[in-house]
């Protein structure tokens, strides 16, 4: 009976659903979180009054955050949205943080201390135009003097206090753009200079308080402006004239007169040619790039310019600062070998270095980009500097007293790929040596975990077990483990820049920054596996190809990079000669397991990597063989591609080949517009292909490389959610095999529209898109299942070899496959959606659905499934068919990152350990997410809660138990011998 | 300090606030495209559901037509969208710790904008556009207490159990058996030597 009980137990346990769950305690046990920023845009110190030093930053992933200046630590941050790019940020009234977004047309100020946003004022605009913030410097906190905002044609000003818009003018009908606004102090006339069709010099005086026009003053300039401007004094600017050779003073007087005064730069300087003013803001002086120099011009009083000093090599620079005494100090920094120097020097006298320090530099950070300098009073009363430097690779290091106080990996916040590395194997010898345990450790800390689990732990205990728990068992060795949970996770970041992450604690293993002979930085793109020894070449470390690109669009010169794993170096980069449009890893590898690429260019060619002989001999035994697609989506065609012959006729490049269509799939443009494709994972393990369910029927799954998934919608519905009805937007998805191009699937939906994001694994896609008409999510699953192989049932056709189990798969044969289909709603908005993976393909499978709110769900493959059905047949029920509903459950402690968001979510990463029941999951967006889920629970391996001391006292216990009992069941018997 | 303080008895007094006026107005802007609107509202979230997260306005976020617009909360829990078209619109709020249901909120051009808003979980529609949570989220498994039943229930409590019933229950149950039926067996058992279990089965005998 109690067998038959525990049986019952068990078939109740598996039959549960296994949702990830996670005790408080266990947080950060298997997994890391990393918060970024990403590439500092502006920076704004906060340290005039005593208590927590602060800078505020604004970066180029619209983030506006608050640094603790002593540790680098975040104090808070916010993640716009995605087209609210930040243009302006800046400190009001000393207790408000002012940033300007979306072109202008968005201003928002937030409490300085705890990040609450006080208030927004939407601003009118009419068109795109740079934007313009100017928050008056007021020492004296005065409320009178309002926020000035030029973007889209309109200037607004706005009160600090509540965000109301005090008076706007619109300049839209002139098409005057303001170049600069001049807020003198003490003074309620603001001067705002700008240009009208850049030929034209205006300058207006308005009453900051009423709006109103004082003074109008329009000087046409014949020479006609461009760009840049430089403010150099509250009554002068100099700007470029249209030819970039000459520079131009602009002078206005108090009386409203404009009056220009021209110098050439080639009476300033002897090589002269386009000359380009930089950024940094100086007073009574501006620096002036020319011919790759820097040149520092000095404004003087008439306007007369004089080249007061020049630099040669490329020196990121500072805007000035007021330091003591009326004196403005600016900063800069140069390289020199492998250290930087920054320099502190007066503006007015350039000879006056108030500061020299040298820096070493790691030098995978590249140059300097950008430097913010602040000062503060050392105990001697004397100027002491810091200066927040961003570096080429993205990172924010503070720099105070000759040395680097903290730095921020921010190039981690723009991840572009992901792939996976094993760690080298334990050798005896190299083998990372940490103190083992002894003993009497061991024991000790397992009776600390038993006390724990029986409850019975002290506080003091608690601290002490979770710390032991942190630190346990080498999680953050740089060896292999046996359990595969060891691994790093290379990141190529938007800078050019690869990271090893270990994803035991998360640090950086090892980073290189990507060089290139060609440009200077190239970008990164992608990331492949290019070479993983593991039945030849054992002596080889595995590397991976990185792919770069000298410049943004898709047509410029492509790069190559292959980096060793193990050590990060950079084995050997080259610049390819043609344009990257798409790599195809192919499924070879050569003698010493390099893995055969094809790279697309646009001119149709393809090329084949590595270039060698043996991999040519390779690839031409599978010439015939070898087929690629490309999708143009701007123009809803799809081709598909057959390899040609070599394209000697062209270039002697005998890796360059040539291709010929064979397919063209082309949507009508007038109904439908491609917005997703998608194809299985390349390197995805399917277990079975065969699916049993309980009524004794066999489901062959219909398990092709060769799918691809792409979903159309009405050209009216690619827009947002609110900008169409229901009636005219149709979503259809379709099931492509990119061989022969023949569509073997399509499925519409009415009144549906994107973004559509989907998961495509083993035998079944999985998307996600809006329902206009119930004006919710949906989430609709198709299973492809094979028809052909659908009469293999009988035992007896199996036993007599009449099946064809073994006849061969050619995708040239028409398939004979059949779907099923299941629609439910889903409650959120949805970022991105990926699905775990296991070494063999066994465990079952879990969607991991990033959200809108940055947080990542893990739904089981079992709540998609279309067999689900109202009422299921108890033969179903213990399949596991869990009764339909109209819509997927969230269970919060479903959720993998728990009470952690990943900000700014873009993609998540799956990869399998090497024990079965286990994945690794990493996601990124601006911040870094990593934990191991097992998507059935660890069934093959005990978890580390589990008490080996509980183990231990048992069997200790029960042997003495055995000796005790058996000594009584002496003495009884001798006693009753005697009897 | 002080502004800290501020905000945080702000938050109390807006959490215990039960009176609330419509505020669901739009405003049509006086310049720009005709159609451009603003949809205004507020999220609250009650004192009762607020125990295991710290109920912090500033995380929260709001996000128009899956992500076309994000706002954030002002510290009297007001959000408002500005520049949104005329049409059918979708409004979801994200706290950590709470589950909100997202939002159908109907622009109409015809009444400048009026504003008709319907919670897409429940299907109930909003007199005015104040957002509640559904529900309060944990994230993490409660530990359970030290239970015995808990135990017992087990799977090696289960066991246990079963080793007690043999253990102290079959010696209770062999009393019962008539004194010479067991002598007598016990001599059989000496006779053949070895107790094998065939001689255990009452065939056997």
């Amino acid at each position: 009976m109690a067998i038959k009980l525990y049986l019952l137990l068990l078939v109740f346990l598996s039959s549960a659903i296994a949702s990830f769950s996670l005790y408080e305690d266990q947080v950060g046990l298997m997994d890391w979180h990393q918060r970024y920023i990403g590439k500092v845009k502006h920076a704004v110190f906060h340290t005039q009054k005593t208590g927590r030093k602060r800078v505020i930053v604004s970066t180029e992933e619209n983030v506006v955050a608050s640094l603790d200046l002593r540790h680098g630590e975040i104090f808070w941050r916010h993640v716009l949205g995605t087209k609210d790019a930040i243009d302006g940020v800046d400190i009001a009234l000393g207790k408000y943080v002012i940033t300007l977004s979306s072109e202008g047309s968005m201003l928002r100020a937030w409490n300085l201390p705890d990040g609450q946003m006080v208030w927004e004022t939407s601003l009118h605009s009419s068109h795109h135009s740079k934007s313009l913030l100017s928050v008056p410097i007021n020492l004296k906190v005065d409320k009178d003097y309002p926020i000035l905002v030029f973007g889209g044609g309109y200037l607004h000003a706005v009160s600090p206090l509540d965000g109301e818009v005090l008076w706007k003018k619109d300049f839209t009908a002139e098409g005057f753009e303001v170049q600069r606004v001049l807020q003198p102090l003490e003074s309620s006339i603001i001067y705002v200079l700008g240009f009208l069709r850049s030929s034209e010099a205006v300058v207006y005086q308005i009453d900051s308080r009423s709006g109103e026009v004082v003074a109008e003053k329009t000087t046409a300039f014949p020479g006609g402006f461009s760009g840049e401007i430089s403010s150099v004094s509250n009554d002068k600017v100099v700007v470029l004239d249209s030819t970039r050779s000459i520079l131009v003073t602009i002078s206005f007087l108090d009386g409203g007169d404009v009056s220009f005064q021209k110098t050439r730069i080639s009476d300033l300087v002897e090589d002269s040619g386009e000359a380009e003013i930089l950024p940094p803001r100086f007073s009574d002086m501006l620096a002036v790039k020319v011919n790759k120099r820097t040149v520092f011009v000095r404004v003087g009083g008439e306007g007369k310019l004089e080249v007061v000093d020049s630099l040669s090599d490329e020196t990121a620079m500072s805007d000035s600062l007021p330091v003591a005494d009326d004196q403005v100090a600016f900063a800069s920094v140069h390289h020199e070998g492998s250290k930087i120097h920054l320099t502190v020097k007066l503006v007015d006298d350039l000879e006056t270095v108030l500061l020299r320090e040298s820096i070493q530099m790691d030098q995978h950070r590249g140059r300097v980009d950008k430097v913010f300098i602040n000062n503060y009073i050392k105990t001697d009363r004397s100027n002491g500097f810091r200066a927040l430097i961003v570096m080429e690779d993205h990172s924010l290091l503070l720099l105070q007293q000759g040395a680097i106080v903290w730095s921020r990996e921010e190039g981690l916040a723009s991840v572009t790929d992901v792939t996976t590395a094993e760690l080298p194997v334990e050798k005896d010898g190299v083998s990372v040596a940490k103190v083992e345990h002894t003993l009497v450790d061991w024991l000790k800390g397992h009776i600390l975990k038993l006390k724990g689990s029986l409850l019975l732990a002290s506080p003091e205990d608690v601290a002490a077990i979770q710390e032991m728990r942190m630190k346990s068992s080498g999680r953050s060795k740089l060896t292999r483990d046996h359990n595969g949970f060891r691994k790093l996770f290379i990141a190529l970041t938007r800078a050019g820049k690869l990271f090893a992450l270990h994803t035991g604690d998360g640090r950086i293993v090892w980073s290189v920054l990507l060089n290139s002979p060609a440009c200077a930085r190239p970008s990164g793109v992608s990331l492949y596996q290019w070479q993983v020894p593991h039945h030849h070449a054992m002596d080889e470390n595995p590397s991976v190809l990185v792919v770069g690109r000298c410049g943004s669009d898709s047509s410029s010169p492509g790069v190559l990079s292959f980096v060793d794993v193990y050590t990060g170096k950079e084995i050997s980069s080259s610049d390819i000669g043609h344009s990257v449009v798409q790599v195809m890893p192919l499924p070879f590898t050569d003698s010493t397991e390099q893995r055969l690429h094809l790279i697309a260019d646009t001119d149709g060619h393809v090329h084949l990597y590595p270039k060698t002989s043996e991999a040519l001999s390779i690839f031409q035994r599978e010439f015939q063989n070898v087929y690629w697609y490309n999708v143009e989506d701007d123009k809803g065609i799809i081709r598909g591609h057959g390899m040609k012959s070599s394209c000697s006729g062209e270039t002697a490049d005998e890796y360059c080949f040539t291709t010929r269509e064979l397919w063209t799939v082309v949507f009508p443009s007038e109904s439908e517009k491609i917005i997703s494709t998608l194809t299985r994972k390349p390197n995805e393990v399917v277990h079975t292909q065969a699916k049993v369910s309980t009524d004794q029927d066999v489901l062959y799954k219909y398990v092709s490389r060769n799918l691809l998934f792409v979903a159309t919608v009405s050209p009216k519905g690619a827009g947002e959610i609110g900008s169409v009805t229901p009636e005219e937007s149709a979503l259809v998805v379709y099931l492509i095999d990119t061989i022969t191009g023949r569509i073997l699937h399509r499925l519409s939906h009415q009144g549906c529209q994107g973004p559509v994001h989907a998961v495509f694994s083993e035998n079944w896609v999985v998307y996600h898109y809006f329902n206009l008409r119930a004006h919710k999510y949906e989430v609709t699953v198709v299973e492809i299942y094979d028809q052909s192989r659908a009469e293999n049932k009988n035992v007896w056709k199996l036993v007599l070899g009449k099946h064809n189990l073994t006849a061969p798969i050619s995708s040239y044969s028409r398939p004979e496959m059949f779907t099923k289909s299941q629609s439910y709603f889903f409650p959120q908005s949805v970022k991105t959606i990926a699905v775990t993976s296991t070494a063999k393909g066994i465990t079952s499978k879990q969607l991991l659905i990033g959200t809108i709110g940055d947080q990542i769900l893990a739904l089981d493959k079992r709540f998609v499934d279309p067999r689900r059905t109202l009422n299921p047949s108890q033969a179903e029920k213990e399949e596991g068919i869990i009764p339909l509903t109209d819509s997927l459950p969230i269970i919060p402690q479903s959720y993998i990152t728990h009470s952690l968001k990943v900000e700014g979510l873009r993609g998540i990463v799956t990869a399998p350990a090497k024990l079965e029941s286990t994945t690794h999951v990493f996601a990124y967006g601006v911040d870094l997410f990593y934990t191991r889920l097992a998507p059935s629970k660890t069934y093959d391996s005990l978890t580390d809660d589990f008490s080996y001391a509980l183990l231990l006292i048992t069997i200790v216990a029960l042997v003495a138990a055995i000796y005790i009992t058996w000594a009584i069941s002496e003495k009884k018997e001798l006693s009753e011998k005697w009897r | 300090m002080a502004p800290i303080l501020r905000s945080t008895s702000l938050l109390a007094l807006l959490v215990f606030q039960i009176s609330l006026f419509f505020f669901a107005s739009t405003l049509p802007t006086s310049s720009g495209t005709e159609d451009s609107y603003t949809i205004t509202g507020r999220v609250r979230i009650p004192a009762s559901t607020a125990i295991g997260h710290a109920a912090k306005f500033s995380n929260i976020k709001v996000v128009l037509n899956g992500g076309q617009n994000i706002t954030f909360l002002r510290p009297d829990g007001y959000f408002t969208f500005h520049k949104v078209t005329a049409g059918t619109h979708l409004i979801e709020v994200y706290a950590l710790g709470f589950f909100f249901s997202p939002v159908r909120v109907d622009v109409s051009a015809r009444h400048h904008g009026k504003v008709q808003a319907t919670l897409t979980e429940t299907r109930r529609s909003l007199t005015e556009l104040v957002l509640e949570p559904l529900r309060a989220d944990q994230y993490y498994e409660m530990r359970e207490p030290f239970n015995v039943m808990a135990i017992l229930k087990s799977p090696m409590g289960l066991m246990v159990g079963f080793m007690v019933v043999v253990v102290f229950l079959m010696p209770k149950l062999m009393e019962n058996i008539d004194p010479e039926e067991m002598k007598r067996t016990q001599e059989e058992l000496r006779n053949q030597g070895v107790p094998s279990l065939s001689s255990l089965l009452p065939a056997s005998r």
